[in-house]
């Protein structure tokens, strides 16, 4: 019997044991462990390490003298930085009171799926939300039009009835960044307040704390812990947010960085200029992500993508928010009711201008269907590649782990070791998507058309966009309990592919669902990389979006919004069921 | 012949331990010790998980150094995490026949029967977050018995139960012992578990035995 038991099992009296059969070996149990750890971890050194020494390389012939002082690049940095932190500033100044409103209000219609909504932005395409935008605050939009009709009947006779100030420029950049980041932020500060303990409620209750001391002791101190952190994580987003500024800034006086970047690399060809702004921007990038981390908590990784919305479960009778006064309660849903009208129209557009009289001919539109094409394409195999390099590294994070936890001595090395590899792949959240770009595209010029390799860039960039967040989705479910399992996995002996079928997909099936949803719809939606090596050949949903609201064709930029926001969430939820399954969670 | 335990050293983070017992292959032993005097060092040194830095183990004179945990004459039942707990109550014991779950349905009757001898009968589709501590032993326990190792480690598997179920328990580890009379080694704190479960008490002082 070749899988009979060890010689050393006897001894049993009367044991011809009938029992344990030895582990199955396969040519899968022979590999090294770190084989999938160091796959991984050659790819995302390759892809960002070439990239960049490239960059870094091209630099050395820079007339760094001039470029210092060139007063066009320091008014690019100025707008880059001072529309970063007037949208941080205005996001969280929104966001406070309506985190506060939505942690007193506990029930009202519509409150699970404002909140919804809130968790959206994380996913909804920029350049879809600017579409939005436009369509309810620009020039020919659903506000312009309200004032129009309720200004007609006090104007005299051929007056200018009152109109918005122009949309495109600081306005509209602002406006933008507030849309997406003020809900974000008042997710986060949420789910700050819902976590103060209900002992600390009880003790305000019974002290008769009043509304105001009650903001000063128990919720000031919640939102004032999550403030630092989050205000670096909303300015980096807005100091990095291409689509936006492309579409709604552009002009020497409304540009960043980023844009500049892409406008050098593509209509000035000024490789130089590009470089330098490249460089700018990657040591701003992390400079940002050095403050972050030393703000950051280990709780608010996920930003919210793995925590169900809070339910808003009521707060108990005796709780000081029920006894509230009529004054509170006024203010609270003044703030839920500004909130709404900030975040609920632009969804209303993107949903409803896409009926048309232009839609039956985009959706028939070779065009149209050539880039639903590549974006579905690009947005699969971007979430694919982030997947697996995020289940490489998590391996040998593992694996890692595991060796500090049994070995003597050595104890700290392999964890650092393990922690290192996982910093690998969140260092990517440094690196723009602008700047690798830019680093691929000066690496590849001299081998191949970059053009003609647009969709295989767009793929590599937007995976390891991806990979920061497919890391924190995957992390705990891959490495908590690790220990325990392991044991008795290795206790039973269960060779490699019977452990990974029969313990480690099962666990890791949801999020490893989630995290492939996450990667492809960001990819879907992403603008970046496409921008860079787009052409007339090869188009992706958002580019073409950016194309006709560029060249204002708001009906076909109506249908092609809709269509890329139905994409983005068929992608979304088709990979979570498809991977992830309908079952019930496992009690 | 005996399980001998001969020399072993092992320095872990900041500590140091050093064992030398022999213990009969057909005894039934139960090492106390306070919490740090190594006994749940021990047993992982004898089950595998971890290798000692000097000395040796063996089992009827082989030397068990360098064997996977799998590959021991072992079974070890665990105070914790014997379960995993998002497989079905079969699927866990059925482990114990084959590793990578592919079973014949002679098998698949056998793990039935063995959930029968510890009172489980029925519960093959529930999952181990379902149950109650005492039963995710008892299944723990069917596995022990379809492993039929003959070596058996019990690391405080009474530790965590409530008085009532841990009569129940002990009752049932000690019909396994009788049916299949493997050498066991339990450690505990606790002398009460150790002679309810008729066992030889020894007590794990400076990485030695003293018999009482």
């Amino acid at each position: 019997m070749a899988r009979g038991l060890h010689p050393l099992n006897r001894g049993v009296p009367g044991a011809a044991a009938p029992g344990a059969a030895l582990p199955r070996r396969t040519r899968l149990d022979r590999l090294p462990w770190w084989t999938g750890a160091a796959g991984a971890g050659l790819v995302v050194v390759l892809l960002t390490g070439v990239p960049l020494a490239v960059l870094l390389g091209e630099a050395g012939e820079l007339p760094f003298a001039r470029v210092a002082q060139d007063v066009w690049l320091r008014r690019v940095v100025g707008f880059s930085l001072g529309q970063a932190a007037l949208s941080t500033v205005l996001a969280l100044v929104l966001a406070v009171p309506v985190a506060l409103a939505l942690h007193h209000e506990r029930r009202f219609p519509g409150r699970a799926a404002l909140t919804g909504l809130f968790g959206l932005s994380l996913v909804l395409p920029a350049i879809a939300a600017v579409f939005g935008i436009v369509a309810v605050w620009g020039g020919a939009g659903w506000v312009n039009g309200v004032l129009d009709t309720l200004g007609a009947p006090f104007l005299a006779e051929g007056a200018e009835p009152p109109r918005l100030p122009v949309l495109y420029g600081l306005n509209g950049i602002l406006l933008a960044h507030v849309f997406f980041n003020a809900p974000l932020a008042a997710r986060v500060l949420l789910q700050a307040l819902d976590g103060i303990a209900l002992h600390e409620w009880r003790l305000a209750a019974q002290l008769g704390l009043s509304a105001s001391a009650r903001f000063r002791l128990l919720q000031w101190p919640a939102i004032a812990r999550r403030l630092p952190g989050l205000a670096t994580l909303i300015f980096t987003l807005c100091f990095t947010s291409f689509a936006i500024v492309l579409a709604l800034g552009g002009g020497p006086r409304a540009t960043t960085v980023e844009v500049a970047v892409y406008q050098a690399l593509r209509f000035d060809f000024d490789l130089p200029l590009a470089v330098a702004l490249a460089l700018v921007q990657l040591a701003i990038c992390a400079a940002l992500t050095g403050i972050g981390s030393a703000f950051a908590r280990s709780d608010d990784g996920s930003l919210g993508l793995t925590e169900r919305a809070a339910d808003g479960a009521p707060w108990p009778h005796w709780h000081p928010h029920v006894r509230r006064g009529g004054w509170h309660r006024l203010l609270d849903r003044g703030a839920i009711a500004l909130a709404a009208l900030l975040v609920l129209p632009p969804f209303a557009a993107l949903l409803i201008a896409g009926i048309n009289r232009r839609t039956v001919a985009v959706l028939g539109d070779a065009i149209t269907l050539d880039a639903l094409f590549n974006t579905v394409v690009a947005a699969l195999a971007a979430a694919a590649l982030s997947v697996a390099l995020a289940l490489g590294l998590l391996s040998g994070v593992r694996r890692l782990h595991l060796r500090a936890a049994n070995r003597r001595d050595g104890t700290t090395g392999s964890r650092t070791a393990g922690e290192a590899l996982q910093a690998l792949g969140n260092a990517i959240l440094v690196i723009p998507p602008i700047v690798l770009g830019t680093g691929l595209f000066l690496s590849l010029r001299a081998w191949a058309d970059v053009f003609s390799l647009a969709l295989l860039l767009v793929i590599l960039i937007n995976a390891l966009m991806g990979l920061p967040f497919a890391l924190r989705i995957l992390a705990g479910p891959v490495l908590d309990g690790a220990a325990s399992r392991d044991r008795l996995a290795r206790s039973l002996g269960m060779a490699r592919a019977a452990r990974w079928r029969l313990v480690d997909a099962p666990l890791l099936r949801r999020p490893v669902a989630l995290a492939a949803a996450v990667s492809a719809t960001l990819a879907a939606g992403d603008l970046g990389a496409i921008a860079l090596f787009g052409s007339d050949q090869v188009r992706t949903l958002p580019l073409l979006l950016q194309t006709r609201l560029g060249s204002h064709r708001l009906d076909e930029a109506a249908v092609t919004a809709t269509l890329l926001v139905l994409t983005c969430a068929i992608l979304f939820t088709g990979l979570k069921l498809l991977i992830g399954g309908t079952g019930e969670r496992d009690a | 012949m005996s399980l001998d335990i001969d020399g072993v050293r092992l320095a872990l983070a900041d500590r140091r331990w050093r064992f030398d017992i022999a213990l009969a292959t057909d005894g039934v032993h139960a090492l106390l010790g306070r919490s740090g005097s190594g006994k749940s060092t021990l047993l992982n040194l004898i089950g595998g998980y971890l290798e000692p830095d000097a000395g040796r183990i063996a089992w009827h004179g082989e030397p068990l150094s360098g064997l996977a945990p799998a590959e021991r004459p072992v079974t070890t039942l665990f105070q914790h995490d014997n379960l995993f707990a998002h497989l079905s109550v079969a699927d866990n014991v059925a482990l114990g026949l084959d590793p990578s779950l592919r079973l014949t349905p002679q098998q698949r009757e056998r793990v039935s029967g063995s959930l029968d001898q510890v009172e489980l009968a029925g519960y093959e589709k529930r999952k181990p977050g379902s149950l109650s501590g005492g039963e995710r032993q008892r299944v723990s326990l069917a596995r022990c018995l379809l492993r039929n190792r003959p070596i058996l480690l019990l690391d405080e598997p009474f530790g965590a139960l409530d008085p009532d179920t841990r009569t129940a328990m002990i009752a049932l580890t000690r019909e396994l012992i009788e049916r299949q009379r493997p050498c066991v080694v339990m450690v505990t704190h606790d002398e009460d578990d150790a002679h309810a479960i008729g066992a030889r008490v020894l007590e794990l002082v400076d990485g030695g035995v003293r018999r009482r």
